[in-house]
């Protein structure tokens, strides 16, 4: 027999960047909220210990304890699904602060396009610029109309940047700290595009330039260049990550408060609105009940789709029918780069996870994509986030992988390699979606998500594009040796690629094609909230935190103005 | 440093006397052979206990293989794949078979901390790690494998075999053109070369990386608290490398 708790307000499944910045907006505004946390606390007194890259970077110190839950994969519907067995393509978190703890801090607005990517694409190319087999929807909100919450959770970081980009969106004010410093390397990025007729600009940073005290009133430090970021939590609370801002500006209120260890299995529901949710105490293996007049599902994109999918609330998409929104628009993002060896040594070890320099001259629809054949575009950018000896050993192609001369060409390059990479945009397609495993199951009986996946056409020839423009660059900069990545393959789950996975429980404003409105309230139960990059309708060339933490902010808002009114915010 | 620069290697020793490796169970003769080396004034051995026990590393030790044989064979693998050169010690030196055996006997051997539960299958080429086999149940079957195959081929143990020999083998398993029950051989190729790194990088305190020789030769740093005052210089700097330990003394 289940315990059951107290009601309260609002809770939130998961407390990372989005479960945090709801729990402070709602906190302030009088509100009682809990968030239920699966993993431990932990901030930035944990991290004194963490330039170990043995402990953090290979072997996941702060990331999801997959004994417990994994998902299945494959890559198209013939395949048997299996799972997940180890970490590798993209790193889930866990614990407070969730995947906001060990991110890199590259915090991307996306464009005015990006949110109006259907009708912007068939206005300039026609209806048949791509096959109908991708899903492309406008998003039901403009980045004008998003572009006060983008400045919102950018006061909140204390972003570095510089206002210099010809491509982006208007800014309704300028970033609340100058960008970080403009290393020789990163010059060396600028001055090559520059020289090609490119627009180079600081990457917009949340390691801070310098100190900066927020609008709650949380203090962050400035960064110190360390070479830890990704896969680490910053030591020097220079990194802004929801432990150091959102997450104490809730506690401040008094209205907030974190039950750990607490593993949410069920949202809880009676006719059209959630009752609260049931979750396993992970200590004690005792189930609790939580109610609450509203839920948000704040966790990370895969598991928020799960709980919507084990609770059977929504209709789960099927590629066969097209029918159903759970589920689908699953995207992710291609990774196409180039290598250079050079001959001098450079302090390749230092840097910061958001250290670099990205142009956007083959970014979204900001060059004419009449002649070519697909969408979209990638961001181009060089980071020096600080090499590490473990997952650093660059030699050139045609050195073999192990013995004298892999030793030899790999430490020789380790000083003397530098990368340029894009990030690519993914664009939705029917065969590509997420749904329930009917095999596996997590430590707790519930069944594992599963995730059909693979490269698309679009991919393809987007990443045989954008390989080319990232060649030319490196060449510029000077290396004696460029090397472009091969041509993209199948999706393979193994090697790290990006943690941008998005899609799942999208949104808009029709719900035959979303799964929640605007304000991210669920279609079919109007209390429930669901927050994370699984909006997203496809995945943009850029970073995604910067518009998850914009969502939110504006779902806080809609919270609000539901617990005065009820009923549908649209 | 490593067994190739002491007057006698254990390898050369255990061939001279004609003492089968696989005989060799515990320390005591291992211990001596090393006393035999340190007398000699080469005391800075990294892979094995000194007799005297002033010098003897005693926080250093097998947590995981049983059989000094195995280790052994493992050991001369690692020392192919990251092999001793101009620019420094090569894996054994830098007590990467030590790192390996003692990751072994953790949460890294025991996959822990990953999703063990079955059915089990076979699975395509980008589904990843789907044996029913633990990192530590690989890495013996993986030894064993390595050692039949050196027999059979060679007529001895892999560990007494010709550099160039256990390199066609190794070469073999990277291909996958070695039968290995549970798993492909290319896989444990592939695990046994990440050990193999990771060990030769990783901090001191998991008892690889001897001295930080490894981040010497690579020019990494280690733990350094910041490079705000070097980052915007242009001239490369070659910094001591500093372990997270000295975070905890």
């Amino acid at each position: 027999m289940a315990k059951t708790l107290d009601k309260v307000d609002v809770v939130t499944v998961g407390v990372g960047w989005t479960g945090g910045i709801i729990a402070a907006e709602c906190a302030k505004a009088g509100m009682k909220v809990r968030g239920l946390e699966r993993g431990q606390n932990r901030g930035t007194e944990d991290y004194s210990l963490v330039h170990d890259e043995y402990r953090y970077a290979i072997r996941y110190e702060l990331m999801q304890d997959l004994s417990k839950e994994t998902i299945t994969f494959r890559n198209n519907v013939k395949q048997r699904a299996l799972p997940m067995r180890q970490m590798g393509s993209f790193l889930l978190g866990e614990g407070l602060g969730g995947a906001g703890t060990h991110w890199n801090g590259m915090t991307y607005r996306f464009f005015p396009y990006d949110f109006q990517i259907k009708t912007e694409t068939e206005k300039k190319y026609g209806k048949n610029k791509l096959s109908s087999d991708y899903l492309i929807q406008d998003w039901g909100i403009t980045y004008d109309e998003l572009e006060p919450y983008y400045d919102r959770f950018e006061k909140t970081m204390g972003l570095s940047g510089e206002d210099t980009n010809p491509f982006w969106g208007k800014r309704s004010s300028d970033f609340p700290t100058p960008p970080m410093k403009k290393m020789p390397l990163l010059k060396k990025f600028e001055k090559a595009t520059k020289d090609l007729g490119y627009h180079p600009y600081m990457v917009p940073s949340a390691n801070l330039s310098e100190p900066y005290e927020n609008p709650d009133g949380s203090q962050l430090n400035a960064c110190q260049y360390c070479g830890f970021c990704e896969r680490f939590g910053c030591e020097y609370g220079a990194k802004a990550s929801p432990e150091v801002t959102v997450i104490p500006a809730a506690q401040k209120t008094g209205n907030y408060d974190i039950i750990f260890n607490a593993n949410v299995v069920e949202i809880l529901t009676k006719g059209n609105k959630t009752t609260g949710v049931r979750y396993i105490d992970t200590q004690t293996g005792e189930e609790v009940i939580q109610p609450a007049d509203v839920v948000v599902l704040t966790s990370y994109m895969m598991n928020n789709a799960k709980l919507l999918m084990v609770s059977n609330i929504g209709d789960q998409y099927d590629p066969e029918t097209g029918k159903g929104t759970l589920g689908r628009n699953y995207c992710y993002q291609i990774e196409p780069g180039a290598t250079g060896f050079f001959d001098e040594q450079m302090n390749t070890f230092m840097g910061a996870g958001a250290l670099g320099m990205t142009i956007d001259d083959f970014n979204a629809d900001n060059f004419d994509h009449s002649d070519l054949d697909f969408i979209h575009g990638a961001s181009i950018s060089f980071v020096q986030s600080g090499s590490r000896p473990i997952g650093t050993n660059p030699v050139p192609s045609d050195v073999p992988l192990w013995g004298a001369e892999f030793k030899k060409a790999s430490i020789e390059n380790f000083t003397r390699t530098l990368d340029v990479f894009g990030q690519g945009a993914s664009m939705p397609h029917k065969h590509n979606y997420l749904s329930l495993d009917p095999t596996y199951k997590d430590k707790y009986g519930v069944p594992l998500l599963q995730m059909t996946y693979n490269f698309t056409e679009q991919d393809r020839n987007l990443h045989k594009f954008i390989t080319k423009k990232t060649v030319e660059v490196m060449e510029k900069m000077g290396a004696k040796k460029t090397e472009g990545g091969g041509p993209l393959a199948e999706y393979d789950i193994v090697p790290y690629q990006s943690t941008h996975n998005t899609g799942g429980t999208s949104m808009g404003n029709d719900p035959n094609t979303s799964v929640v409105n605007t304000y991210l309230q669920h279609w079919d139960v109007e209390n429930l909230f669901v927050v994370g990059a699984g909006n997203f309708n496809h995945n943009s060339g850029y970073n995604p935190t910067a518009t998850v933490g914009a969502l939110a902010y504006r779902t806080a808002e809609g919270i609000q103005k539901y617990r005065q009114k009820g009923g549908s915010l649209v | 440093m490593t067994e190739t620069k002491k007057g006698v290697s254990r390898r050369d020793f255990l061939k001279t006397t004609g003492i089968a490796a696989g005989t060799l169970v515990g320390g005591g003769l291992i211990g001596g052979l090393v006393g035999y080396n340190a007398k000699k004034g080469n005391s800075n051995v990294a892979t094995a206990p000194a007799d005297n026990e002033h010098d003897a590393d005693i926080n250093r030790g097998l947590m995981f293989f049983t059989k000094r044989h195995d280790f052994e064979v493992l050991s001369q693998a690692t020392e192919r794949i990251f092999p001793e050169d101009e620019l420094g010690p090569g894996a054994i030196g830098l007590g990467v078979p030590y790192f390996i055996d003692n990751q072994l006997a953790g949460n890294y051997g025991s996959n822990a901390r990953e999703y063990m539960q079955g059915p089990f299958y076979e699975g395509g080429p980008t589904q990843g790690y789907q044996t029913r086999l633990t990192r530590a149940e690989l890495f013996m079957n993986g030894i064993q494998t390595m050692d039949q195959e050196a027999n059979k081929r060679f007529g001895k143990s892999f560990a007494d075999i010709e550099g160039e020999q256990m390199d066609e083998i190794l070469t073999d398993l990277q291909k996958d053109s070695i039968k290995m029950k549970g798993v492909s051989s290319a896989f444990f190729f592939k695990l046994l070369r990440s050990a193999t790194l990771e060990g030769a990088y990783a901090d001191p305190i998991y008892n690889g990386n001897v001295n930080m020789e490894g981040w010497k030769m690579k020019g990494f740093p280690g733990h350094q608290m910041s490079y705000i005052n070097q980052i915007e210089d242009e001239k490369f700097h070659k910094i001591d490398p500093k372990s997270i330990s000295i975070m905890q003394h």
